[in-house]
């Protein structure tokens, strides 16, 4: 693999993980708890989109194959796409909604502050933004941890629940392959492996504060980095594809 | 989720360095930084705002209606009170 082609998947799979958990939490709109909370998630999903669209037309550029934004969000098959498996997870209630998004803030949050040092000037600079965007994700979803877990009875449960069922996805973000290895050699990568400590540190301390536990793992789910995803991921591309696959090229 | 466990809050937003805080709306919210969380997002999305305050509808005194004639009408016959009898010089522009 070129240098090039090691950047072009780097930045497609650091895109495909905003864009496909932005769509998620797109689908709350209009069907969030409170018209506060509605708007909360999906400016959060803006926020993921827009840098997802950051990302891709760079990716693009890199490539070089005359392929823009759109193309690379819209027009590529499943196997294509190389999101981690928690950005596809479903939904669920509230609770795990709101969990599958503070761990992922948890770690979007250094993962961004890292690649502010990127020795690739626009990784950088979409990284500057960013962190600014994530900072807001992880300090709204943790409150609501705080609020859900030292709630009712009922929240609690329900995000232990939400734990248990999601905890299995969190080791996949903090895998270096072959791939993330040499990107960080390149100098333009972060080393996600060197983000666990602090990552559990941000949750354990959060998850304190909720009266709840971060629940032994056990096996980790993988293989959304090399296109091997959970069945979510298809229904989600038929409802985002949609309009792409049934007018091919049309613009807004 | 009901009224009791998440009371309503006025939000105010102030524009711009300078400026004082604006009545935007209200919002309801279960604590005060969760106010402060939805008033951000509710209202300051097209960047509306450098600062925000919330405080809790319940907090604030109000004029009761019923008082309008007695509160507001006495200032109505006094229109030396505004400040449009002093000529103003031209070099000043506008005030």
């Amino acid at each position: 693999m070129s240098d090039n082609d090691v950047l072009f998947t780097y930045l497609l799979r650091l895109a495909d993980d905003q864009l496909i958990l932005g769509q998620r939490l797109g689908e709350w709109c209009g069907n969030a708890p409170t018209l506060e909370e509605d708007l909360a998630l999906t400016n959060i999903s803006l926020d993921l989109i827009g840098q997802a669209r950051s990302l891709y037309s760079y990716a693009g550029e890199v490539e070089g194959k005359g392929r823009d934004e759109d193309q690379l969000a819209f027009v590529r098959y499943e196997q294509d796409y190389l999101n981690a498996l928690i950005a596809e997870q479903p939904n669920g209630d509230f609770a795990h909604t709101i969990v599958r998004q503070f761990f992922v803030s948890a770690f979007m949050a250094p993962f961004w502050r890292e690649m502010e040092k990127s020795s690739d000037n626009t990784l950088a600079a979409i990284a500057a933004k960013a962190s600014k965007e994530v900072a807001y994700h992880l300090r709204h979803t943790s409150e609501w941890v705080v609020r859900l877990g030292d709630g009712t009875d009922e929240s609690h449960e329900r995000m232990v629940e939400a734990l248990e069922d999601l905890v299995m996805y969190t080791g996949e973000l903090f895998e270096s392959d072959g791939l993330v290895k040499a990107a960080i050699e390149a100098g333009f990568a972060v080393d996600v492996a060197s983000l666990q400590d602090e990552w559990k540190r941000t949750v354990d301390s959060v998850l304190k504060e909720a009266t709840l536990e971060l629940p032994e793992a056990g096996h980790m789910q993988s293989g959304g980095r090399e296109g091997r995803h959970t069945e979510h991921l298809g229904h989600i591309l038929s409802e985002l594809q949609y309009m792409q696959r049934a007018y091919p090229g049309m613009s807004w | 989720m009901s009224e009791a466990a998440t009371p309503l809050w006025e939000v105010f937003i102030r524009a711009r360095n300078g400026l004082s805080h604006k009545h935007a709306g209200s919002i309801h919210a279960a604590d005060a930084e969760m106010a402060l969380q939805a008033a951000r997002d509710v209202y300051t999305r097209r960047g509306e705002g450098q600062s925000i305050w919330v405080v809790r509808s319940s907090d604030i005194v109000a004029s009761d209606p019923v008082d309008k004639d007695m509160m507001f009408e006495p200032t109505s016959s006094k229109i030396y009170r505004h400040p449009t009898f002093y000529e103003i010089p031209e070099d000043v522009g506008n005030m």
